[in-house]
């Protein structure tokens, strides 16, 4: 358990100080991904295996992956991952707001109790389903709204010229 | 009834082995040092007792030999007996051979790949139940973890591709990418209606609710089966969909600047991975080491074996028999075939859930339900087909290419353009 | 020494802070994103930590808000990339200090 938590602890703040340092930008997506599975198995350490497993499809599996297409889509432009004029700022406001949450966190009497560690998919899944169902429709509408939007973003012109032209005919192609 | 004892020199269940070592260390040792051999033992036993004779004599040997009989040739015969030494050899020639990596590649990326590839195929055989207590972690959403996990070797033929800096490799490495996404949706979709209908995410669970009713889910859901199987071999480049190495298009695809053991390792792992998806389809669609009854007398961790081979068989099969497909037509195929299937699939299974949950039907319930499915299933794959069309030339219904070349003439009717 | 709602909150604190930073000062538009979504972890970590360690009955709160987070996100990263390879059609270029069309 303790060696677990400094392992990932290690693992992913490198990981994400790697993102910060490296200059390829693929490099930074794999950190990236490196982070987003450190972050998971803090999930797993904390016994929120559905959490973990969620993480690890959704953010390794999905959003990676997007990122990785998104690179390879626009080429050489977007290789470069180095910083604007804003890196002194930006560092020095991240080490003030780092400073104020290390305070108040070791300063803070959180009043932990033992918890409940046995939240699985089950409980999960009712709780979606009865307590957080608004949110959860909701949250699948602006699924379908991101999908359609993302689609709609990345038509190039001459195919939407292509399908005006022949509405009659071609409209179930869209991949 | 003969059922397995706790006796450690009991074979049918081979849990007891590792739990009485690992008894006897942890009361010598540390508590620590459990936690450590425990995944030791794992590892080496599932690796003799699956992976090494799978690998060996039915993956290499199994595959080389039963496609050369399917291409009408011979295959290797000619180290040890009947050939059978032949992966041993080509092991040895891949270990002696020097792994290049090329001047301009991405070092650290390339080298990293293999590793990463390698990792996750060892990590999901770790959920599959071999036997009644012969499953490594019992985790309660072991279907998530299935997919989640075998979602991670994408990324390590995205590196490989972008790594070796070599143009086909990138292709490779997109087309993985783009078949992935494609793919991984009317999977997740069939595997979800697998979990309404069983009503659990354990797969140890799927297997005892399978033994219970005494029905295989292949036989309930035939429609989920399939696409399963067309998912899965598309994510894992097998040939009727191994568009990402083709090698009549792009060389080798992502592996193209692969050689020596590193290539060994992406191949071997194919392999892996294969097995790996045959013995999730033997849990979860073939009823996993359950076998109405025999499982009493055989062990059953040698009918879940069989049935594992039993897939792995019908993956061989298809890629000895299969030409490959276009890269539009595999994409087309997932997101205008497979997808509405799967989502139809998963109304149908919850609709009957649904059904037998609030009815009070009892057990027998799932032969109507299968018979149903079954003729459901058949309708709405030729319906759909019918609907969708297949005439070769319709298939790229934007035919940029013939268009770009001056057009071309359709068989039936010179006047149509596209659909 | 256990583990307590103190480690994890730290971990998860540093981990906001480091994607802060890079969201401020990456040129990049896919690096900005890259930010979001570390702050984005750091957010649900915290989040199941204090559902593990709370004292409160609302454990089920900090996965069910978790899970949220995780779908917003995958919805937010598809539209900001699609985004961003829109933009690089029009501009040829993602890097944010050059989108600057509307100063002057």
């Amino acid at each position: 358990m303790q060696i677990a938590f400094w392992a990932l602890a290690i693992l992913t703040l490198g990981a994400a100080g790697g993102v910060m340092a490296s200059r390829n930008l693929l490099h930074a997506v794999l950190f990236l991904i490196v982070a987003f599975i450190g972050v998971a198995g803090f999930f797993v350490l904390l016994s929120a295996e559905f959490i973990a497993l969620a993480q690890i499809v959704i953010y390794v599996g999905a959003i990676a992956v997007l990122l990785l297409f998104a690179i390879a889509l626009t080429p050489r432009a977007l290789r470069d991952n180095s910083e604007t004029a804003m890196v002194g700022p930006a560092i020095l406001l991240g080490v003030a707001l780092a400073a104020i949450f290390l305070f108040v966190i070791h300063d803070a009497a959180w009043g932990a109790g033992a918890g409940d560690p046995g939240i699985g998919a089950a409980d999960l899944g009712r709780a979606l389903l009865s307590t957080w169902v608004l949110p959860f429709e909701i949250a699948s509408v602006l699924l379908t709204m991101a999908l359609v939007a993302a689609i709609m973003l990345v038509r190039p012109e001459a195919e939407e010229d292509a399908d005006a032209g022949a509405a009659g005919g071609g409209g179930e192609e869209r991949a | 009834m003969p059922t397995a004892t706790d006796h450690w020199y009991d074979f049918r269940d081979l849990s007891n082995l590792s739990r009485v070592i690992l008894e006897g260390i942890d009361s010598v040792g540390p508590s620590e040092l459990a936690y450590l051999v425990a995944p030791l033992i794992g590892f080496v036993a599932f690796f003799l007792v699956f992976v090494l004779p799978s690998q060996l004599f039915l993956g290499v040997y199994g595959e080389r030999r039963i496609i050369g009989r399917m291409q009408a040739r011979k295959g290797p015969n000619r180290v040890g007996p009947l050939g059978l030494l032949q992966p041993l050899a080509d092991a040895v020639k891949l270990l002696q051979k020097e792994a290049l990596t090329p001047a301009r590649a991405d070092r650290a990326i390339m080298w990293a790949a293999p590793i990463f590839f390698v990792a996750p195929a060892v990590l999901l055989f770790a959920v599959i139940p071999f036997g009644p207590r012969m499953v490594f972690a019992d985790l309660p959403a072991g279907l998530i973890f299935f997919i989640a996990v075998s979602g991670l070797p994408v990324l390590a033929a995205f590196m490989a591709g972008w790594g070796s800096n070599n143009k086909y490799s990138l292709f490779g490495a997109m087309r993985v990418v783009a078949m992935s996404v494609s793919y991984e949706v009317p999977l997740v979709l069939m595997l979800l209606g697998v979990a309404v209908f069983a009503n659990t995410l354990s797969l140890p669970g799927i297997v005892l609710f399978q033994a219970e009713v005494n029905l295989w889910l292949v036989f309930m859901m035939p429609l989920a089966f399939a696409v399963y199987f067309i998912c899965v071999s598309a994510e894992l480049n097998r040939t009727p969909t191994d568009i990402a190495e083709a090698e009549s298009e792009i060389v080798a695809g992502y592996l193209t600047e692969y050689s020596g053991m590193k290539w060994g390792l992406f191949y071997g792992m194919d392999i892996g991975y294969a097995l790996a998806a045959s013995a999730f389809a033997a849990t979860v669609f073939l009823g996993g080491w359950s076998m109405w009854g025999l499982e009493q007398w055989v062990p059953p961790w040698l009918i879940f074996v069989a049935k594992t081979h039993l897939f792995y068989f019908v993956f061989i099969w298809t890629r000895g028999t299969l030409p490959r497909l276009r890269v539009d037509q595999l994409m087309g195929f997932a997101w205008k075939f497979l997808l509405p299937l799967a989502v139809f699939n998963l109304f149908l299974v919850a609709l009957e859930r649904l059904l037998w949950a609030e009815a009070d039907l009892g057990d027998g319930i799932v032969f109507a339900f299968a018979a149903v499915n079954i003729a459901l299933s058949a309708v709405a794959v030729w319906g759909w087909a019918r609907l969708l069309g297949y005439r070769p030339e319709r298939m790229p219904t934007r035919p940029r290419l013939a268009r770009e070349a001056g057009g071309y003439v359709p068989l039936d009717d010179p006047a149509a353009g596209g659909r | 020494m256990t583990l307590t709602l103190e480690h994890f909150l730290t971990v998860a604190a540093l981990l906001f802070c480091l994607g802060l930073v890079i969201a401020l000062s990456k040129r990049n538009a896919v690096g900005m994103l890259m930010g979001i979504e570390l702050m984005l972890n750091a957010v649900n970590l915290t989040l199941i930590a204090f559902s593990r360690f709370g004292s409160g009955g609302g454990a089920v709160a900090g996965h069910a808000f978790t899970a949220f987070v995780i779908t917003v996100a995958a919805a937010e990263a598809a539209v900001a990339l699609a985004l961003a390879v829109s933009v690089y059609r029009s501009r040829q270029t993602v890097e944010v200090d050059q989108l600057d069309l509307l100063k002057l």
